[in-house]
């Protein structure tokens, strides 16, 4: 286990490396970020103060050294539009973004599961069919238009729900939450619907795929022929089994999950990192673009060496390095 | 010796809109106390289908579509869900075939043996493993603690089976329905499975219906043998009686069709034909297109008669001469 913590981390490191210079350098052949900053009066001579003050006049694999020396410290740079640094910046806006992803992971298992398993114990009956085909359509159509709809339905015509923003938001550990007041919880509700609903298809065509196979396993028919309860042979018997293939794929999708927000960050105005994204994207302000992006490669890799070990803790007869007999 | 478990008369199906497959036709047998009943039959005959439709776990689209099921003189088909649920492990256990698939593989043996005995009996942690490690050590699994916190890919085939048995025995059971516990083991863990089983059997009294296609194994476990052709029980009787002269033209079939010492060299008898689709039967005898001593008469369905004190077939012309001499 150790030896495949240490691999693991080694090749997280190599990933890394080889996604800061993709990073960096695409970031900074795009584009001049100077004109954005000068006023239209600037002429030459102080066009050539900001570029040395931004330190663009260096050669590009320079710039980059001083970017990855400034990185191994932990300073991504400052952001061009803020003047602080981009890390702060990120780490400030990511409570709101984690909050919404957790929340649509939450709503995920929390009605993907039991629709899934629904849909498995009885999957001839119409109400399965409807759940199938809810997963269908919640898979295949495109974020934004559901995030629209549900505003131009629950907002503009009914007036249910409101369209943009956090609501009010309490202090927890450093970090605001929406998720604690009733108005936020009435801000956070149709983002985190319209973001959950990919992995809640997922979870509703794996769950039901895991309850097809596992309900006709003959340990399931020796748990019953030993009169174990429906209810237990149900909650642990088959959902162990049915959890591993859902913990390893969620795994996956919920790294995409936190780094796209952006498209339902932006539809509901929702203050996460997402949303500054595009805005960074906007002016171009690289630095905070590159920190995002070394943040959100950083979040994949320990989110897949996360779903690595729990996978191991699920399924005991996977042993991780694969030198045990 | 008064029956323990008595079926009557059972009949179940496998219905499907448009197809109806009657797979069990009124089987009928029963077993004393202690008692070890040889369930034979070549594949697809019901041997299965008759031990799940017992504990009333076939699974859909079969059905148990009549017939008994006494345990002590009770029907247990007319017994509420939670009744037979309170049955199954307690008073009827099953042993599977295959020991790899019977246990559940991501929960260790300590979760499965002690759920198995919270099914029923409302102990505490610490009992159920003072249980359990007792279980194991009777059916002899060294180390039965250590044992406890593995998974079920950790153990052998052989001890897997037993981990199967010990769980079967928890609750010293009234029947025991064993299909093919021993098919997917190798001989000599076979060897030692099966005696595992008689002898715990005997000690206390558990009547056993042992399901197999292997006469061998029969013949060195059972006490009497039953044997189903295409779902029907077509011939029941002590098992050396049955095997030494069998009545029924479709036993002698099956016994000829095991290779013998002795008899090297010699072409094996092979049972001409296949069994008829159970979703269309003959109406009479369902053996008669196969036997060679079929006559006009077999078109009706033969019942089941005595046939001498002890055993009973189900042929108009049963093999006499043989069974005569041998009753002698
Ligand atoms: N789902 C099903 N649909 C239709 N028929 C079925 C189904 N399952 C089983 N059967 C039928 O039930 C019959 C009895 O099957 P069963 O498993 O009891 O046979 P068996 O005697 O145990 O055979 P084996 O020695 O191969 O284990 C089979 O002939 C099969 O045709
Ligand atoms: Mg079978």
């Amino acid at each position: 286990m150790t030896e495949f913590i240490i691999k693991r981390v080694l090749q997280a490191m190599i990933v890394l490396f080889v996604m800061t210079v993709l990073v960096f350098f695409g970031v900074n052949v795009i584009g001049n970020p100077v004109y954005i900053f000068a006023s239209s009066e600037c002429d030459q001579a102080c066009l050539t103060k900001t570029i040395a003050e931004l330190g663009l006049d260096r050669p590009l694999w320079e710039q980059y050294f001083v970017f990855l020396g400034n990185l191994l410290q932990g300073h991504l740079g400052n952001s061009f539009t803020h003047g602080i640094p981009a890390l702060s910046l990120i780490f400030e806006r990511l409570p709101a973004t984690l909050e919404l992803a957790f929340c649509a992971l939450a709503l995920a298992l929390g009605i993907g599961l039991p629709l899934g398993v629904w849909a498995g114990l009885r999957p001839d009956t119409f109400i399965s069919r409807c759940i199938m085909a809810f997963s269908m359509i919640a898979f295949s159509l495109p974020v934004f238009w559901i995030g629209l709809i549900m505003i131009l339905t629950f907002s503009v015509q009914l007036g249910w729900m409101p369209a943009i923003g956090r609501g009010d938001t309490v202090e927890v550990f450093g970090a605001d939450l929406s998720l604690l007041t009733p108005d936020g919880l009435h801000h956070l509700a149709m983002p985190a619907f319209t973001l959950s609903l990919i992995m809640m298809a997922i979870v509703i065509r794996l769950t039901r795929a895991g309850m097809r196979e596992v309900i006709f396993a003959d340990y399931i028919k020796f748990a019953r022929a030993n009169g174990i309860r429906e209810r237990r042979i149900l909650s642990t018997h088959v959902m162990k089994n049915l959890l591993i293939p859902i913990v390893t794929v969620l795994g996956m999708e919920f790294g995409g999950v936190i780094a796209f927000a952006v498209v339902v960050e932006s539809i509901f105005s929702w203050p996460g990192v997402g949303k500054m994204l595009i805005d960074a994207i906007g002016v171009l302000d690289r630095p905070l673009i590159v920190a995002y992006l070394i943040f959100v490669v950083f979040m994949f890799v320990v989110l897949n060496l996360l779903v690595d070990i729990l996978y191991s803790l699920l399924d005991p007869r996977v042993r991780l390095g694969g030198n045990q007999t | 010796m008064t029956a323990v478990l008595n079926v009557k008369d059972l009949y179940a199906s496998f219905i499907t809109p448009g197809l109806t497959v009657a797979a069990l036709q009124g089987v009928s047998l029963s077993v004393a106390k202690g008692e070890i009943l040889g369930l034979v039959g070549e594949s697809g005959s019901g041997k299965t289908l008759t031990g799940f439709s017992i504990n009333r776990l076939i699974s859909p689209p079969g059905e148990v579509v009549g017939g008994q099921v006494m345990l002590h003189g009770e029907d247990v088909l007319t017994l509420s869900e939670e009744k037979m649920r309170k049955l199954r492990g307690r008073r009827i256990a099953m042993i599977f075939q295959d020991p790899m698939m019977t246990l559940n593989p991501v929960l260790r043996i300590e979760t499965q043996m002690r759920d198995a005995l919270r099914a029923h009996e409302k102990i505490g942690k610490a009992e159920a493993r003072k249980r359990s490690i007792a279980a194991l050590d009777e059916v002899g699994i060294p180390a039965p603690e250590s044992r406890l916190r593995s998974y079920p890919h950790e153990l052998s085939g052989g001890m897997r089976q037993r981990v199967a048995i010990a769980i079967a025995l928890l609750h010293k059971p009234d029947v025991i329905i064993a299909d093919e516990p021993t098919t997917a083991l190798d001989v000599t863990i076979q060897g030692q499975i099966l005696s595992l089983v008689q002898g715990l059997c005997r000690d206390r009294g558990t009547a056993l219906i042992w399901i197999t296609h292997d006469l061998a194994v029969v013949a060195g476990i059972a006490d009497r043998l039953a044997v189903m052709y295409a779902g029907r029980v077509v011939e029941v009787g002590p098992v050396d009686d049955l095997l030494d002269a069998p009545a029924h033209p479709y036993t002698r079939g099956l016994i000829e069709s095991v290779p013998a010492r002795g008899q090297r060299g010699k072409r094996l008898n092979q049972i001409p034909g296949r069994m008829p689709s159970l979703a269309d039967l003959p109406d009479g005898c369902s053996f008669a297109p196969r036997c060679e001593h079929a006559t006009a008469a077999c078109a009706a369905l033969p019942d089941m008669e005595a046939f001498g004190p002890t055993r009973s077939v189900r042929c108009f012309h049963p093999l006499m001469e043989r069974a005569l001499w041998a009753m002698r």
